[in-house]
Order: C-alpha cells, then structure tokens, then sequence
C-alpha cells in the first residue's frame, strides 16, 4: 500500500518532464530509438494519454525489469542498480551491525559505570558523535587515515581484486563482495573489501551508533530499577548474569525500534559518505544522477530506496519478535 | 543558566554566528553591492592560492576567497535554517494540531500521510526534488519545507492529545468556549513548548542537509557564497601534494569548522532546552 501511493508519487515527477525526456523513462537501450520517429515513439509508450495508463505502462515496465535507460551512467538502469544495490546494502548492514553491537556494548558498559570516569568518557564522546555531520567525519577520516597514513583507501575493491571479481572463475552469490569472497576462499579479496568499507562504514554509523550508546544507556538504567532486578538479585545471581541476562534483553527493546527508524538516515547519510569515498553505492548514483540531471536513474532509484526501506523495516519486525517474545505469541 | 554551561557554549555560538551575519557588510565588504552573495574571485585558477594579505583565508578551487565565503555564508546558513524553521514549524503546528484536536477519520487520513513522509529518506527526497526544479536557494529551502514538515506535525499531535484530556480543558469546554478558542487560549500553549525544543535542533539540521546538497553538487549556484558548496571546491585538494599531507588544509578546514560550530551551536541549545524542560527523563 505504501508502496502504491510512492510509486504514484515518484511516476508524477515524470510529469514535470518533456515528452522526449519521459521516452527515456520507458526505453531501455539507445539502439531501441534507431530508425524510429518521435511520433512512433509517444504513440508506442502513450505519452499523449491520460496520466492513469502511462502509469500502467511504467509499472508493468518496471515489473518485467525495463527502468529505463541512465544517461549518466550509460547503461540501462537496471544494470547499473544490479551492480549498485550490494554496494549500498553491504554498508547498509556493516553500519547497522556496527551501530547495534557498538551500541549495546558501550550503552551496558557506560550504565554500569554510571557517574563514574568511564560514563563520563562515553558520554562526552557521544555528544560530540551527534552533532559532529557525516560529511565532516568523513573527509577528515579520509584526511587522517588515507592522505596521512596511507591505510584505508577509498573505492570499493583494488583494481587487482575488481579483475578477480568480475572474472568467471569467481561466483557472485549476493553481489556483496565480503560474503561473495568468503563463499569462494578467497581470503585476500574479503580483506580488500574490508579495507575499502571500513572507513565509510565507520563514518556513516557514527551518529546513529551515538544516539545508540545514550538510549541503550537510558534504557538499563530505567531497567535497573525495576523490581525483577531486585529478585535476580535476591536469588543470589552475580552481577554480571543480572546484567547480561536479565536486564539487557529488556532494555535492548526500544534500541531495535530505533534501529529500524534511523534506516530512512542512514540511506539518506549514504549519498554522503559514497560521495567522499568515491564508494559506488545507490548514493553516488543518484548523485551523478542528479548533477547530470538524468531523470529516469533518478525516479528509478528512489523507487529502489523506498523499496529497500520496506524490506528493511520488515526484517527490522521480524528481529523484534525474536528479543521480544511477547510479540511472537502475538 | 550556570548550570549548563553546555547551553552557555551554544548560545555564545549561536550569537557569534548573529553576529558575524550582520556584520557582514563590514567584516567582508562586497565589491559589487548588488550581488553580495557572490563569492569574490582572485583569478580563475583552479589551484587554491595560500593565505597572503589579499586574501586572510587563502582562495579555494577557482579563486573563490574563502575568509569572503564563510562570512557571507553565515548569512546563507541563517536565511536557510530560520526560513525552512519558520515554515515547516508553521505548518506541522496547524497540521498536527488541528488533527488531533479534531481526531476521528481527519486525524486518521494525516496520520498516514506523516506514516509516509516519515518513511522517505530526507535527504535522498530533497536531492530528488531539487534535481527537478532546478539549482537556487530558494528551490532548496522549498524542497526543504516540502519535507521537513511531517516531525513537527507528529510531535505536536501527540502533545495535543496529551493535552486535550487534562481537567482545564474540559473545565474550558464546561464554560462554553468555542473550539477555536479552546485551541488557541488553552491547547496551544500548553502543547508548544517541546515543538520549540525541535526547532532549535532544526535550524541546525536544516543547514546541514543544505550544506550537504550544495556539497553534492546540487544546491546552491557556483559562486553562491554557501558553505557546503565551499568544501565541494575543496575535495580534488584534501590529498594535499606528494609528501605535504596537509598543504592544501585551508580549503577545507575553515569551511568544516563553520559548518560544526553552527550545528554545534543550535544543537547544545535544544538540548539545555530540553533539560529544562523534561526534568522526568533519566539521564
């Protein structure tokens, strides 16, 4: 349903196009437009009919895999998504791990020091990681470890470890090229893909893993106050299994709503940070898309994100009935 | 105020940051007063000159002087945080409260429409949306309102109907006062205050998200004296030259700093606002 009403709210920026342009939307391939006059061309994909059938047109397009043709990218859309989306996916997931690991750890460790050195280190580093902007985390990253010391250079994969990938030898399963490398032994291509994600996934799950650390935080302290604490305690456990596993599985509840709510960010953070580590994700696409101002890539990706969102909030569900088991009898 | 100095830091900030905007006529005066905004050039090499007596700061990717930008720039980064502020605190305020004061199938039909804006990426939307309208800051600041809107509705349906169930308003309602006047004398005021909280955060994020598209490349136009686009001149020189790291550390040094301690500023402030205002949260 969601869906619906986006699709028809990303097919009528079509509509602020010219006609020629809106071919572009529908054509998959320049060859398709040899020998074929512009006549033929708006009777064929009605783009003189009503805004209901063209939407029709575009949808049953898109169903059958034909986004169109990129300008900028030049290539048809859908080629360039399929090489795109791991990319973006892949960071997505580092980030998302990185954030909910980092910020349990950290959240328990500074609740547990409450008011103490530790807290207050945590604390003040936090403040800073909310309000420091990706873009700067990310450039000065860059500065600090690539320019100064030469470690973590940006791109995806080395040009060595590009030609082992797309080679015939090597089978893509996912498209993530630290999972494809571990399926196919090849230990040296996952550490270069590991160097090259390292720093952008660092910068782009630092504010996320901030607000992380203060609300885990908050929420085992509010935890520690509760009565079946007292009780865990009472029945002689040590403080550690109170902790680890009586009051983390309660607090750690909000955190994963909030990791499912931080998803429309972190995507949106992405264009950031692909951006300043040339990092070829859905990010750098839509804004090579944008600078050249290449409408279809754009429409199409933005329908890719909102998908992503979609499927990202329903994994996000589905990890909430597994900590919370009151909503897997539900 | 003493005891949050972290408040003290950001307002000091945030009046530097007034200050600096409304001197700007004196700090960096224009050579063309009819387009203050544009950037003064020296040149137009691509490679950024060091600091000298001309030009305090050094010039950036293009001759552009970057002591002239960051000056000028601050009176961008306010016109862009106040105006998107204004407006899209405007409007999820009359949105947001009117449907949960009036409920039932009105509150309903906004709700999922907020359900979906909440749901978009922001940025990627305003990047999307300034794309088919065109470069300029007044298309940015509109792709900004067009988006932003849906947290302010949100946070003030929800005080709304917190508010709305309390004795006074009832008591209000037994004297025969008429709904708008309900809304207006008694729901109103008492619901604001956190929507307040939010905008100062606001004017912060707001300018960030515009620094970041003309840092992409489709925000303001080149020349326009904007901070984002600044550190977007800088980019090709971060590497600095074989064995000098940071030769080229003005083009993006004081560009960052700008945009960190405006940020900064707003940020700290919304939360001492916070502080004060919710004494019930754990901290």
């Amino acid at each position: 349903m969601v869906l619906f009403v986006l699709s028809l709210v990303i097919f009528s920026l079509v509509l602020f196009l010219s006609p020629s342009e809106r071919v572009a939307v529908f054509v998959s391939s320049p060859d398709a437009l040899q020998n074929i006059s512009m006549e033929d061309l708006i009777e064929r994909y009605g783009l003189d009919k009503p805004f209901y059938i063209q939407y029709a047109n575009w949808m049953s397009g898109i169903l059958r895999g034909e986004l169109g043709w990129s300008n900028s990218a030049r290539m048809p859309i859908s080629k360039a998504l399929s090489l795109r989306i791991p990319a973006t996916v892949e960071l997505l997931l580092l980030g998302q791990m990185i954030v909910f690991f980092g910020g349990v750890f950290l959240g328990t460790l500074s609740a547990k020091h409450q008011n103490r050195f530790l807290d207050y280190l945590i604390r003040g580093i936090t403040t800073i990681g909310v309000s420091i902007p990706e873009f700067i985390i990310s450039i000065f990253l860059l500065i600090l470890f690539y320019v100064t010391y030469d470690m973590f250079p940006p791109g995806r994969l080395s040009l060595y470890s590009t030609d082992v990938v797309y080679s015939k030898g090597f089978v893509a399963y996912t498209g993530l090229h630290l999972v494809d490398s571990l399926l196919n032994n090849r230990i040296d291509i996952f550490l270069d893909a590991l160097k090259h994600i390292f720093l952008p996934s660092i910068a782009y799950s630092m504010g996320g893993l901030a607000a992380m650390v203060r609300l885990m935080r908050s929420s085992i302290l509010e935890n520690l106050s509760r009565g079946y604490v007292d009780t865990a305690r009472v029945k002689g456990l040590s403080e550690k299994t109170v902790i680890n596993r009586h009051v983390r599985r309660n607090a750690i509840l909000p955190s994963i709503t909030f990791m499912g709510m931080q998803i429309p960010s972190l995507l949106g953070g992405s264009v950031i940070v692909e951006t300043i580590f040339n990092f070829p994700g859905m990010g750098t696409f839509i804004v090579t898309a944008a600078q050249g101002l290449d409408f279809p890539a754009i429409i199409a990706a933005s329908l890719v994100i909102s998908i992503m969102i979609i499927i990202s909030n329903l994994a996000v569900d589905l990890l909430y009935g597994v900590f919370n088991p009151l909503m897997r009898a539900a | 105020m003493i005891k949050h100095p972290l408040g003290v830091l950001g307002l000091l900030i945030v009046f530097f940051w007034i200050t600096v905007a409304v001197l700007a006529p004196v700090l960096a005066p224009p050579q063309d007063f009819s387009h203050p905004y544009m950037i003064l050039r020296y040149g137009f090499s691509s490679l950024p000159l060091s600091p000298s007596e001309v030009c305090p700061w050094g010039t950036t990717s293009g001759g552009y002087d970057i002591y002239y930008g960051i000056i000028w720039g601050s009176r961008t980064a306010f016109i862009i945080g106040l105006t998107t502020v204004l407006f899209t605190s405007i409007m999820g305020i009359l949105i947001g409260g009117i449907s949960g004061f009036h409920g039932g199938i009105l509150d309903e039909i906004t709700m999922r429409i907020v359900d979906l804006f909440m749901s978009i990426p922001f940025l990627i939307a305003v990047i999307v949306m300034t794309t088919v309208l065109g470069k300029g800051l007044d298309k940015i600041i509109f792709a900004l309102i067009l988006f932003g809107w849906h947290k302010y509705a949100r946070m003030m349906r929800g005080e709304v109907l917190k508010v709305k169930k309390q004795a006074f308003i009832l008591a209000a309602k037994s004297m025969g006062a008429s709904p708008l006047r309900i809304f207006f004398k008694h729901v109103f005021p008492n619901s604001i205050y956190p929507v307040i909280i939010l905008m100062s955060i606001n004017i912060g994020r707001m300018v960030l998200v515009a620094a970041s598209l003309s840092f992409v490349g489709v925000g303001a136009e080149p020349g326009f004296a904007d901070w984002g686009q600044m550190l977007n001149f800088s980019r090709n020189w971060i590497s600095g030259i074989p064995g000098h790291p940071f030769h080229y550390y003005y083009t993006y040094l004081y560009p960052s700093i700008a945009i960190f301690t405006f940020v900064l500023g707003w940020t700290l402030l919304g939360d001492v606002l916070r502080d004060t205002y919710d004494t019930q949260r754990p901290d």
